[in-house]
């Protein structure tokens, strides 16, 4: 039953961008509050645009309650096409998936989002012809496959012209000056170089415009096969060893090609493993991690878990939650990516060596990886601006596919796999293990990983830097009005007001200290860590001279023998020598801006539960959560600052003495550790009781019907 | 990196001294280096292996005291040492005979009661061993040998005399009681109507003494009903109480049906009384073979029942046992979630979370006074009531708090420590241990970890109890009952362990509490927000990383001094200014500064 309250009709003007059109519409829409068993919710208008699905709430016009943590482009009701997960139609109290043509439209409409936020309407109230026209609108625009020009990002763009240059330190890695830039930060620079043979995208359209190679390879070389079998720099790691990505040879049949592919290699690995480069292991991603498959089952299967409906839902999947949670693999498939960082660092850091990733396209796994080592390694990489270059490095101009990963246009569901999104889980992961080394909050991940599904922004709409420079100049040209410029995710401010940016910075996080000037001659900044490391790391010197005299005699005497018998697939390491490393950092205090190697056991592996759990009331805790003591450091931040204020004011005798009073304390004891995404008002003061908790304890029965103690009371009776 | 630069010959330093041991290792006997408590005696030592599950065998000294089993290694950097008092034993065997081949396959396996296990190997020749287990059975079990608990040996002196703490007569009073409808009854007095019972009770006004005596006979063990906890504002109270003697004849008792009945009408309330039987509802059926059971409706028309589900003290001991196979020595790599799903603590840990905040939302809402009971009522009941107070009442909250409502709820009502933890006895299989405290105080970290800034005590408050609980360095949670304790002059012979935290309280407290008074505080008992206790239950393994301090917590500490050191600045420079009222601007140091010294942090 529906407290009905009585609805009134009031024209609701939706808020539309520059560029959005209003596609359909219907009204007397009812939208469930999730909350309760009960149906209460409110009256409003479903619009669905070329950008958004948004349900106009009566009420909200009044609403004066302004959160403290709001989205400007994206509202509390509203939901990009993008962000659309799956949509479910209810028949007669059955869920029904929608995909494609209707010819039954139903009660009620379910809107599973990725952001897993999960949207109740009842169309019982509306007209027949609106109903229709709104449902078979949302599923077209949202569910079926589009063309890349018909992205709202295009129709943004060209309506509102960008002028802003939003680069905020960011460094795009988009002209040959930030990767010299990279190289000159890292010292690589003296064994890899900048290259300019893509220009005109005439290696490859996979590959961004400028890359860095090892200085020994030719631009002959690098043409050769389009770039694969090429060694891509990276990063340099402090002791001079490099951390390289590399594309395969597809799977050829014609033996010919494959002898020539093989002798192309050799000849590559013989390159690179000689003097000055150091000893070379090779990483052969594809198997030695998850699939993409494994990938993209493992999260849609785990996401299901937080796609919740009611509270029944809610407590009956809580009694066998943990076994839920491990049967999709979703946190097993973290920590292997995170066990497989520290092994790429072992070596680097420890035994001096070059890591050379390899996988067939070296834009998904090796994005992963390359990322995750940087952060662990490269305390430039955990600030905020840090980071953003990495992903740019990385992934954007990379070549990560993110319009095919993220499935943004419904081409091929095949190809979907949300390879970034593990990425910031993996991040997540560090972020809460050691809290004060990034510049950046959970919150920054999880609004960026929100981010992935607003194409008013071209960081995430792109399946490579070649698609996005075409489709700008063929806009340009079209539109001729300015310069065509798409808005980068980077430009925070777009999003966020100042206030609610702040929540994006760690207010734990402490700046690295700036080296004195005066110490600037000796040449590296030694981590604390790598000071301490076992001291076997000396003794691999000796090695890899021998190594390499041993290279050198075989090259010589047996040429033509598969070379990669010599070179060391790190996967064949003594598992040894893993833990050794691993256990001589956890057993050494840490240095937040040094080498950072996560906690990989079972217990210290977690659910992000702030993106996952941020939607679901009766996981609220009213007062309570890390933002509960995030919030009173923040409060006496505050409080020193306007202190500070204060004393400056004495010093300056200002005449404005007593005016200024300690700014309003937030009342940390009132947030919910949902904050800052949903909102208290809805909170009631009544407990979250689970419905479903008794469980059999099948194989302890003679226990269960045990008295706790042994005494026959009858016996005191008679 | 600075310490290891300084100068070898700082006598002061703690590690040096060490060193300086180290290297003459004939000089044993002087040594002086072994913590020692004022009372604590030495009683043997002995070269051992200790085999660490984590770094391989460490050859050692091992010292023996009345107190504490204490080794230290020789030739290693950094020294291992173990610290372990005699208490937290729980079993020691012999492994491997005179005649064992292979290495260290001779020697002690000593099992705690803190999740974790100890192994010495001794050299084989002439029955090394023998006088060590002996000397270590006699003093990690002195209930079997007919000697005294090292509490009541100890010497120790604190500022702060915990056994002050919990005055009951102060507590109710603090309550509102006794009031018009609530009085204190001394009928107890002696012991007489229940000898695990505290002396001093709070029961309805309206119920005569010699009604209470009548009620006895129809409770088991002759725990009636009483008053635990009254709502400030609507007077509806917690009471506990023992299961009802139905039996199998489902037998019936007047004056306990209008009991009931008189404490239903207490808070004026027209409503039912509420009884929550924390057992499941077929072993409260099972228990009427044996002579309890539970109120029928027929009986007792005016009350509602519900059953809690949690189990007995069996199956949490089952529990915990497996808890311990998965996590200790090595925790599990693989499926680490589902075993942790199959040993059940967390869903027990859930089961009680839930029926105390049923308890507490039906008292805070104000419909219903609540009686609580189990089989005996000192077991389940006593986590129920507790932990419900401690929801309702932020008094609890604080420090010393929650050493009254331990003290209130947990010892002076009779929860029998000295069997759930057998201390001081030999009997490690005993039916009768099992770790119903240790469970609700992982329900208050559970608490404090969903509301970080609710308690005004830190986990190291916690933890420090439950060492405690098993060291036997304190009379605090020695014996089963007040009774008991009284005969064993408890409070004059030992100390208590709330003198130790509150003569160093600020090791003790949660820099981040926030006072609140009246708010209800509801966890959410589901498996999304519960998690294991490691920096409890995995402690001693070095993989698992315990950020000491928390660094979260230390840099609030950091905030708060540069806090306190503005204002006293500030407070300087007003009255300088005020001092010398014109011109005053050039004087201290430049603002600019201080600024820049500030922003860096942030």
């Amino acid at each position: 039953e529906i407290h009905i309250k009585e609805p009134i009709e009031k024209e609701v003007n939706p808020r539309l961008l520059p560029g959005e059109l209003l596609l359909c519409e219907a009204n007397m829409v009812y939208k469930y509050i999730q909350e309760d068993g009960s149906n209460r919710g409110t009256y409003g208008k479903l619009i669905c645009t070329n950008f958004k699905i948004s349900f106009l709430d009566e009420d909200s016009a009044s609403d004066d309650n302004e959160p403290q943590f709001k989205n400007k482009i994206i509202g509390e009701n509203d939901i990009t096409l993008q962000c659309v997960d799956q949509i479910y139609g209810v028949y007669d109290e059955k869920k029904k998936l929608l995909t494609g043509q209707l010819r039954k439209y139903p009660d009620k409409l379910i809107i599973y989002c990725k952001d897993l936020r999960v949207f109740h309407f009842c169309l019982r109230y509306t007209k027949e012809e609106e109903v229709k026209r709104i449902v078979s609108g949302i599923v077209h625009h949202s569910q079926t496959p589009k063309l890349l020009k018909r992205l709202f990002l295009f129709s943004y763009a060209s309506a509102a012209p960008n002028n802003t240059d939003g680069r905020n330190q960011t460094v795009m890695f988009d002209t040959l000056e930030d990767w010299r830039d990279e190289l000159e930060r890292t010292k690589g620079n003296v064994k890899y170089k900048a290259v300019v043979t893509n220009e005109g995208y005439r290696v490859s359209e996979k590959l961004p415009l400028y890359f860095v190679v090892p200085i020994c390879v030719s631009e002959e070389n690098i043409l050769k096969f389009q770039g694969r079998g090429i060694p891509i720099w990276c990063w340099s790691c402090h002791n001079g060893a490099a951390l390289l990505k590399m594309s395969t040879f597809p799977k050829e049949q014609d033996d010919n090609t494959s002898q020539m592919q093989k002798a192309f290699l050799d000849g590559i690995y013989r390159t690179i493993s000689n003097p000055p480069y150091e000893l070379l292991k090779t990483e052969d991603l594809s198997s030695s991690l998850p699939s993409l498959q494994d990938i993209q089952t493992a999260y849609t299967r785990f996401k299901q878990l937080f796609l919740i409906d009611n509270s029944t839902d809610f407590w009956a999947t809580d009694v066998k939650w943990f076994s839920l949670l491990e049967s999709t693999n979703w946190l097993e498939i973290i920590r292997r990516f995170l066990k497989k960082a520290i092994e790429v660092a072992e070596c680097l850091e420890r035994q001096h060596s070059n890591v050379l990733l390899i996988e067939e396209s070296a834009t998904d796994l090796c994005c992963v990886i390359s990322s995750l080592v940087q952060v662990m390694m490269d305390s430039y990489s955990r600030t905020k601006s840090g980071f953003q270059s990495l992903i740019q490095k990385e992934w954007v101009t990379g070549g990560h596919s993110f319009l095919d990963r993220c499935n943004h246009l419904h081409k091929n569901d095949k190809e979907e796999a949300p390879v970034f999104l593990l990425l910031l889980n993996c991040v997540w992961q560090l972020v809460q293990q050691y809290p004060p080394a990034f510049e950046f909050t959970e919150t920054y991940l999880t609004v960026l990983s929100d981010s992935l599904y607003v194409p008013i922004f071209s960081t995430f709409f792109f399946n490579s830097q070649h698609q996005k420079d075409t489709n700008m100049t063929a806009e340009s040209l079209k539109t001729q009005s300015g310069p065509f410029r798409f808005l980068t995710v980077w430009d925070w401010s777009v999003q966020f007001e100042p206030k609610a940016q702040a929540l994006l910075s760690n207010p734990l996080y402490a700046e690295k200290p700036k080296p004195d000037k005066s110490q600037r001659k000796t040449t590296r900044f030694k981590h604390q860590r790598q000071l301490s490391l076992p001291l076997t790391q000396t003794k691999s010197s000796p090695k890899r001279g021998f190594f390499r005299e041993e290279t050198d005699h075989l090259i010589k005497n047996i040429l033509g023998k598969r070379i990669g018998k010599f070179i060391i697939n790190s996967s064949d390491e003594p598992h040894n020598s893993f833990r050794e490393f691993y256990d001589s950092w956890h057993s050494k205090p840490v240095d937040y801006h040094g080498l950072l190697l996560p906690s990989i056991d079972g217990p210290e592996i977690k659910v992000w539960a702030q993106r996952y759990l941020r939607w679901i009331p009766e996981a609220q805790l009213p007062g309570g959560g890390t933002i509960a003591t995030a919030a009173k450091i923040l409060d006496l931040m505050e409080e020193v600052q306007s202190l500070q204020v204060k004393m400056d004011e004495e010093h300056s005798q200002a005449v404005s003495r007593d005016v200024q009073a300690v700014p309003m304390l937030r009342n940390s004891a009132r947030l919910s550790s949902l904050f800052p995404f949903a909102l208290l008002q809805r909170q009631s003061v009544k407990p979250a009781l689970p419905t479903s908790t008794w469980k059999d304890l099948e194989d302890e029965d003679d226990l269960v019907k045990r008295d706790d103690e042994f005494v026959d009371l009858s016996g005191d009776m008679s | 990196m600075a310490s290891s630069s300084t100068p070898k010959y700082n006598s002061n330093s703690l590690e040096n001294s060490i060193k300086r041991t180290l290297k003459d290792g004939t000089n044993w006997e002087q040594n002086e280096e072994i913590p020692r408590l004022p009372g604590e005696t030495r009683v043997t030592d002995k070269d051992v292996i200790y085999m660490c599950p984590f770094n391989g065998p460490v050859k050692g000294r091992v010292y023996i005291t009345n107190y504490r089993l204490y080794l230290r290694s020789v030739e290693t950097d950094p020294v291992v040492v173990l610290n372990v008092p005699l208490g937290v034993i729980s079993r020691i065997e012999k492994m491997g005979g005179a005649s064992s081949r292979g290495e260290n396959s001779y020697g002690l396996d000593i099992t705690c009661k803190d999740m974790r296990n100890l192994r010495f190997a001794l050299k084989q020749e002439g029955h090394s061993r023998r006088d060590i287990f002996e000397v270590l059975t006699k003093h990690a079990f002195p209930q079997s040998h007919n000697l005294p608990f090292f509490a009541f040996a100890n010497e120790e002196k604190f500022s702060e005399n915990g056994w002050m703490v919990y005055n009951p007569m102060c507590e109710y009073r603090r309550q509102g009681l006794p009031n018009e409808r609530w009085r204190v009854t001394f009928i107890n007095e002696h012991y007489g109507l229940c000898d695990t019972y505290p002396s001093l009770l709070v029961v309805p006004y309206n119920a005569t003494d010699d009604d209470l005596k009548k009620v006895a006979a129809f409770r088991s063990r002759n725990r009636i009903p009483v008053l635990s906890w009254i709502h400030p504002e609507n007077q509806a109270v917690i009471m506990r109480c023992s299961q009802p003697l139905v039996g199998m004849s489902g037998k019936r008792n007047k004056d306990d049906e209008r009991y009931l009945d008189v404490i239903r009408e207490a808070n004026g309330q027209i409503s039912k009384l509420t009884i929550y039987d924390a057992r499941p509802n077929v072993n409260a059926v099972a228990n009427k073979a044996t002579g309890g059971g539970y109120e029928s409706e027929d009986a007792y028309p005016n009350a509602e029942l519900f059953f809690l589900d949690i189990h007995n003290i069996h199956v949490m001991r089952e529990s915990l046992k497996k808890l311990k196979d998965i996590v200790y020595p090595n925790v599990e790599e693989s499926h680490w979630l589902s075993s942790l799903e199959s040993t059940h603590w967390l869903e027990h840990i859930k089961l009680v979370l839930t029926g105390a905040i049923q308890v507490a939302d039906k008292v805070s809402s104000g419909r219903s006074s609540v009686l609580v009971h189990c089989s005996d009522g000192w077991d389940r009941t006593a986590q129920l009531t507790s932990l419900a107070m401690l929801m309702l009442d932020s008094y609890y909250r604080t420090i010393e708090g929650f050493e009254v409502l331990v003290q209130k709820e947990w010892i002076s009502f009779g929860h029998k420590f000295a069997s759930r933890i057998g201390h001081g006895d030999k009997n490690h299989a005993d039916a009768d241990r099992s770790p119903i405290f240790l469970q609700y105080i992982d329900c208050v970290w559970q608490m404090s970890k969903q509301f970080p800034t609710a308690f005004e005590f830190n986990e190291q408050f916690l933890i420090t109890i439950l060492d405690h609980l098993y060291s036997c360095r304190f009379g605090t949670f020695l014996y089963n009952s007040e009774f008991v304790r009284e005969k064993e002059k408890v409070t004059e012979k030992t100390l208590s362990l709330w003198s130790l935290i509150n003569s160093e309280k600020s090791k003790f407290t949660n820099p981040f509490y926030t006072k609140e008074l009246n708010r209800a505080l509801y966890p959410v008992a589901s498996m999304r927000h519960l998690e294991l206790w490691v920096n409890y239950y995995i402690r001693w393994n070095p993989r698992i990383r315990q950020q000491q301090p928390n660094p979260v917590e230390q840099r609030y500490m950091e905030l708060l001094a540069l806090r306190d050191d503005y204002m006293r600045r500030l407070e300087e420079l007003q009255i300088t200014n005020n001092s010398k009222i014109p011109n005053s601007s050039a004087s201290s140091a430049s603002p600019s500064q201080m600024m820049s010294h500030v922003q860096t942090h942030f």
